[in-house]
């Protein structure tokens, strides 16, 4: 049962790597382009919005990054390029779901 | 700042030649420094027959029962030769009670301390410093505070008589006008030439202090006139402080912001500065509960409890500083309360609703100065009174309540309730946001503030610091309903007021028996980290939690945000931004001057652990710093 599960694992991550980019290098891109400053070192937000869990899809979040609204700058490709990006939203992809409030003692009080 | 050791100054050695021409012994030019022998031998020729500078009754005694009959509390100073006189005079003939020297490692964190005093305790604290270098020091607090409206009572030191100058030091120390430098940043300024001017001026500067719009003022006091024998035959009298009656606004203006508002279908009221008292806040909530009109707190004081059903702040977007949230642009009449910055208060709503009216209430219209530009953006209104907030209030309401009738009374409880019942979503909203990344290391802004919530809801606290820096979560996650559990911020927003600020105010809340706490910037701390040993030394009781994201993280965005847009990457955005590499521990730098502290802690949860020691040794009477390294927001 476990080794079928580590298999799972190891093939969805292959999946998302082939497909979305690579999780590992995108968390290290997240840092080294400053993304954390705005949006937490787990995506969940700061002075910009939180990212993570179920960040946008690629395309749509490439499309921000080029664009963005508010106070955030923009990124170019020359600066961001598509490949980065597509890897730093398979890093936020793997951040997993936080606990519901309603869950946390600490914040029923 | 400290002055070294005079050289042999001129009236030293002019009065030493005397003594040389005179004296059957000859004396070494080293000895011919004034004491307190030679002195009186040396000028046993004057007119009085005596040196005016040996006496038991300097004039600086006179200066303190003015200050005494002012009811200080508190001087908070760094030591200058300048104002000796004054010093030496409270310590000694005041017996360093009302006022009680407060010592301060710089006169930027005097004037804070001073700032964050009056914001808890409702009355001025007074600081000395040198007219010059010490002033210079202090200018950026009393900007702060001028900014903030918060009454500073500030007491130079100065020769101004260069013939009575000492050597080199003395007169790198003294001034023609010493007040001009901070001129254009404070209400009014005086220097006086007798002790009979001294005292009219002193009580005047207090006057003028504590009418609204509250603000600095700065009195000079000659240094000769401090040190010196009260001359012979002046009795110099103390004249009888009356403050003013705060200005209300004008009645039919009164009446008319009543008919807009009761007429209104969806007003909000905007406070940034409104409530200076308790009283204010009781009023602020009796007004909206009145109209049953929705409350943005922008939290320049505590305005409104966090958790009253009519508090829409967490609807106008995190900070609550002048922002066009949903409550403002929804609303058909804005009621604006000694509002900061009235113009992005309202810009986006008047673009979207042209009939908007705007009703402004404010003292700073009484305030007119022109270099620095505090007073912000020239603002469209419909309804404008230059008077003090609070003290309109008690008409206001009560020519709303004149004008209610039972069926619109209806109405507005049909109104009351929807806003209770978006209160309540936003609170969920909030508290489903403060869950994300809630196991993070470093910490979240949002758990460490719940772990502290967690800890101190059932005590008698006092939340002092700033929480722009911390997304506010403290403001969206606990429950405030009291004057003073919060203070608000620099009013110049400016780095190195937090810390200072903090120690002032718990210092006041030290005899009302209060749990102190601040969640202390780690930039800020740098600027005037000396203010631990303040705390230390004066044993004030105060819970540092720290927030170290290790940057003047605002900044970084700023230079982040301009190498984006100028397409070159941010690889280099930490140079000058950071404050890594090293990384400092906050922990050793407070144990080194006496403060008792832990960390660093990235983990959040040894927290709890901690905060529950911190707590024990503040509630005992001394201060605690935990080092928390934490996400930059």
């Amino acid at each position: 049962m476990h080794r079928l599960l580590v298999a799972a694992m190891v093939l969805a991550g292959f999946g998302l790597h082939a497909q979305n980019g690579n999780a590992d290098n995108g968390k290290q891109l997240f840092m080294k382009h400053g993304c954390y400053e705005c949006h937490g070192t787990m995506g969940q937000g700061g002075t910009g919005p939180h990212l993570a869990p179920r960040p946008l899809a690629a395309a749509a979040l490439t499309a921000y990054i080029r664009k963005p609204g508010g106070g955030m700058p923009p990124y170019s490709a020359k600066v961001l390029p598509d490949a980065e990006a597509a890897d730093i939203r398979a890093y936020l992809a793997t951040i997993p779901e936080s606990p519901a409030a309603k869950s946390i003692p600490l914040l029923n009080q | 700042m400290a002055q070294p050791t005079k050289p042999v100054d001129r009236r030293g050695f002019l009065k030493g030649a005397a003594l040389a021409a005179t004296a059957p012994i000859a004396i070494a030019p080293q000895a011919r420094v004034a004491t307190p022998a030679n002195v009186t031998e040396t000028t046993a020729g004057t007119p009085s027959g005596s040196d005016p500078r040996v006496t038991e009754r300097p004039g600086a005694d006179f200066m303190v029962d003015v200050f005494k009959s002012l009811g200080f509390e508190y001087v908070f100073a760094m030591p200058g030769s300048s104002f000796a006189g004054i010093h030496e005079s409270i310590i000694n003939y005041g017996g360093n009670r009302a006022p009680e020297f407060i010592t301060c490692c710089n006169e930027e964190s005097s004037v804070a301390m001073a700032n964050g005093y009056f914001k808890i305790e409702g009355k001025p604290a007074m600081i000395c410093a040198h007219g010059t270098v010490g002033l210079q020091h202090a200018t950026m607090a009393i900007y702060d505070s001028y900014c903030d409206r918060v009454p500073v009572y500030v007491v130079l030191g100065n020769t101004l008589d260069a013939a009575h100058r000492g050597g080199e030091v003395s007169w790198l120390h003294s001034v023609q006008d010493a007040a001009s430098m901070v001129r254009e940043v404070t209400k009014w300024d005086d220097t006086p030439q007798s002790l009979e001017h001294f005292a009219d001026s002193a009580v005047r500067a207090y006057k003028i202090m504590m009418t609204p719009p509250m603000m600095p003022v700065v009195l000079t006091a000659d240094t000769e006139m401090q040190e010196n024998a009260i001359p012979s035959g002046e009795h110099p009298r103390i004249p009888k402080l009356t403050l003013a009656a705060p200005p209300q606004g004008e009645s039919g203006a009164v009446a008319e912001a009543a008919r807009l508002l009761v007429a209104a279908e969806n007003p909000v009221i905007v406070a940034s500065r409104a409530a200076r008292t308790p009283a204010g806040m009781k009023l602020m909530v009796e007004l909206a509960e009145t109209l049953q009109a929705g409350v943005v707190d922008q939290h320049r004081r505590m305005n409104f409890p966090t958790r009253h059903p009519l508090n829409q702040t967490l609807r106008a977007g995190v900070a609550g500083k002048p922002t066009t949230g949903a409550p403002v642009m929804e609303a058909d009449v804005v009621l604006a309360l000694e509002s900061s910055d009235l113009y992005s208060t309202v810009r986006q709503a008047k673009q979207r609703n042209g009939a908007l009216k705007v009703i402004s209430i404010s003292s700073l219209d009484l305030n007119h100065k022109s270099n620095y530009q505090d007073f912000m953006r020239y603002t469209d209104t419909d309804l404008s009174m230059a008077a003090d907030a609070e003290a309109t209030l008690p008409s206001l309401i009560e020519a709303v309540k004149r004008q209610l009738t039972p069926d619109r009374k209806r109405a507005l409880e049909t109104r009351g309730a929807k806003l209770a019942q978006a209160s309540r979503q936003a609170q969920q909203k909030a508290r489903a946001d403060a869950a994300y990344g809630w196991d993070a290391s470093p910490i979240s802004t949002a758990r460490l503030s719940a772990e502290l919530w967690a800890q101190i809801a059932n005590e008698d606290w006092s939340l002092l610091s700033d929480t722009f820096w911390i997304r506010d979560w403290p403001l969206r996650l606990w429950d405030f309903d009291k004057h003073y559990q919060y203070i608000g911020g620099s009013g110049a927003e400016a780095v190195g007021y937090m810390a200072p600020a903090t120690v002032g105010a718990a210092l006041a809340n030290k005899k009302h028996g209060r749990l102190s706490i601040s969640i202390q910037t780690d930039g800020d701390l740098m600027v005037a980290n000396g203010v631990l040993w303040t705390a230390a030394h004066h044993r004030i009781p105060l819970l540092i939690l720290m927030h170290n994201n290790r940057a003047y993280h605002q900044e970084v965005m700023g230079i982040q945000g301009l190498a984006n847009r100028h397409n070159r990457g941010i690889d280099r955005i930490h140079i000058g931004t950071k404050i890594d590499d090293p990384n400092i521990d906050y922990a050793k730098l407070a144990q080194s001057m006496g403060v008792r502290a832990e960390g660093p802690i990235s983990d959040p949860k040894d927290l709890a652990a901690a905060i529950k020691r911190g707590i024990e040794v503040v509630k005992g009477g001394e201060p605690y710093l935990i080092d928390t390294v934490t996400q930059p927001r």
